[in-house]
């Protein structure tokens, strides 16, 4: 399907306020005062068009895909495969590249239990350069996600495969000079984020995957944080593997999407098994479909997929590129003003440097729930914890920070009026009062 | 400033969340010198138990998974009453002066009397704000009842409360 095309001229408040005019949230209270929603990198708001494709889906097409000859059926297969070619061309993608998953962490357990099958001697001859063992390497960061690294955890423990990471220096960033000595000949697979969900950070992919390629590993991308952000395009990256949530990126929870480069796809065996994968079956084996339908088994998320694929037209036509650039300047707005607080400290690139627009930070002498407490009985809605990623938390010295991110619908006032309310947040805790840090 | 937001940061969850009473080394070894806060006196109760040994110990150690914030708590039990109770963590500031509270609020008290207002407590933060805590045995933890309306709090107000009753079932005693 072709990208509608976007205008070009560059995102501005104005618009911005049009564009919150689809987004029947957002205009809702928190607290008695107008909700800004600064939690986006968590989980996005939908778009009225995204639900009314859902429930237009119920209304007129719902039946089970890939079943049943009535046109209903087909109906609802053409709904869903259409969905499947939608999300496809928005990542450079073809569609039997796509498998629809629940969410991002399913689709890296996917990748993980099915090198795990591998390692097990399932799938066969075309399967065994997938397999892992003792004596093999994966390679991940110490900045994942849990969701991005206790599945190769896993699939270490499982396979007798180590598992090592790629250090973050004291500002958060990769250690690149360590990568390539911590990727070498035992190295099968390389899984890392391309955004960081707590610093912002966007970590230089091209650097990284030549690395991996160089070993001959496969490469895995975390890219929960840049596709629903800024233009990905998997050609132009290079990566095997790219997995990303629906939730995130204007659409519903409970799908989510794994690229997989179609040759490793069709070498590969299935993760879950059962109804729709296959094609013959005995009271002994079953022969599996070709991908993306071998690891689509059991009745699908339907609906999710069809509203998931209206969400993609909604960030198509609106334009990757103006969305990047909007919010990279909400980013560089939030950096600025929270540096110029007294006690705040941003994790992740100072201002003046590339990050989306996201920031988490620590507050002297407050616990990052009280300060998302307080926002919230400002109206403003942030996250507040170690965001899945503790071991990122404890190399930055922390248990926990606060984070607020932007997406396309949030205003430079919203930036601003969070600013205001991070300022207020030590007087009224007495962290600034008591003179426990300058 | 929103209502709201005082009702649960009252000021003596503020108080207490700096002064962090009974913060301290849940070591065994580091505590069984030093019992009560001063030297006991000869022939006080702890100096008593000590010299006969009847002085039971345990500890927790607690975790809030939603922010990663820890607790350890021990306690020092005998003759059936609270000798001493010391924690170390870092937390929140409801955490923090839930732990400060209760060590002020349970020190002294016996077992049975402690495990009351453990109940109370929990009662308590369970209740949705449907509840007027009864201060006569919450003490200064009956402040803590606007935070029962913040259910994603409640955890942070409970996390030492669950650690002190994990310490003394560890005790024995
Ligand atoms: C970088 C990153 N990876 C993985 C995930 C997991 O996404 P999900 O929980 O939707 O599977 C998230 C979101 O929480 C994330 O930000």
């Amino acid at each position: 399907m072709p990208i509608l095309s976007a205008p070009s001229h560059p995102l501005s408040d104005e618009e911005v306020g049009r564009i919150r005019n689809d987004f029947p949230l957002l205009a809702n209270e928190l607290n008695g005062r107008p909700l800004i929603y600064l939690d986006s990198g968590a989980t996005s708001q939908n778009p009225i068009s995204v639900m009314e494709a859902e429930q237009e889906y119920y209304e007129q097409r719902n039946a089970a895909v890939h079943r049943g000859a009535h046109s209903l059926a087909v109906e609802a297969t053409d709904a869903y495969e259409f969905a499947r070619t939608t999300v496809a061309s928005f990542i450079g993608a073809s569609p039997d590249e796509i498998v629809f998953t629940s969410n991002a962490t399913e689709a890296l357990n996917l990748v993980a239990y099915s090198l795990s099958n591998a390692s097990l001697g399932l799938g066969g001859d075309a399967a065994r350069p997938y397999a892992l063992g003792p004596g093999d390497s994966i390679v991940v960061t110490e900045m994942e996600h849990h969701a991005n690294l206790i599945p190769w955890q896993e699939l270490a423990a499982r396979t007798g495969a180590s598992l090592r990471y790629i250090p973050v220096d004291d500002d958060g960033a990769l250690r690149l000079e360590e990568a390539a000595s911590v990727i070498d000949g035992s190295t099968k697979l390389l899984a890392f984020t391309h955004v960081s969900n707590v610093l912002g950070i966007i970590n230089p992919v091209a650097e990284l995957v030549s690395l991996a390629r160089g070993v001959g590993a496969l490469t895995v991308l975390d890219a929960c944080q840049s596709v629903p952000h800024l233009p990905l395009d998997v050609a132009a990256v290079d990566v095997d593997f790219v997995a990303f949530s629906g939730h995130k990126m204007l659409g519903p929870t409970g799908i989510g999407a794994l690229y997989g480069r179609a040759k490793h796809l069709h070498a590969m065996p299935p993760f879950l098994t059962g109804g729709s994968m296959i094609t013959t079956v005995t009271m002994e084996r079953a022969e599996y479909l070709p991908p993306p339908a071998r690891f689509e088994a059991g009745t699908q998320r339907i609906s999710q997929a069809v509203a998931l694929g209206s969400a993609v037209n909604y960030l198509a036509e609106t334009g990757m590129d103006r969305i990047e650039e909007w919010e990279r300047l909400l980013g560089e707005r939030l950096v600025v003003g929270l540096e110029a607080i007294d006690g705040i400290r941003v994790l992740g690139p100072r201002s003046g440097q590339p990050r989306i627009g996201l920031a988490a930070f620590d507050v002297d002498g407050v616990h990052a729930h009280d300060v998302g407490q307080y926002l919230d009985s400002r109206g403003i809605a942030v996250r507040v914890g170690h965001h899945c990623a503790q071991p990122l938390h404890r190399r930055l010295g922390l248990t926990a920070s606060t984070r607020a991110s932007t997406y396309l619908y949030n205003t430079t006032d919203e930036v601003d009026a969070f600013l205001t309310a991070v300022a207020e947040v030590r007087s009224f805790f007495g962290a600034a009062a008591s003179g426990v840090s300058a | 400033m929103s209502s709201e937001l005082e009702n649960l940061y009252q000021q003596i969850i503020l108080d207490h969340a700096k002064r962090r009473v009974g913060q301290g080394s849940t070591d065994p070894a580091s505590g069984a010198g030093s019992v009560p806060e001063e030297e006991p006196a000869a022939g006080s109760p702890v100096a008593g138990a000590l010299a006969t040994g009847a002085l039971a110990t345990g500890a927790s150690h607690q975790l809030n998974p939603i922010c990663g914030d820890e607790l350890t708590l021990r306690v020092w039990i005998a003759d059936s009453r609270i000798k001493r109770v010391v924690w170390e963590g870092a937390g929140c500031a409801i955490s923090m002066a839930s732990a400060s509270v209760l060590t002020e609020l349970v020190s002294g008290e016996t077992r049975d009397d402690m495990m009351e207002q453990l109940d109370r407590f929990r009662e308590l933060m369970r209740s949705r704000g449907t509840i007027v805590p009864d201060e006569e045995v919450l003490g200064d933890a009956a402040a803590f009842a606007g935070v029962s309306r913040f259910p994603a709090r409640v955890k942070c107000a409970m996390l030492a409360w669950v650690a002190l009753e994990e310490a003394v079932l560890a005790a024995n005693c």
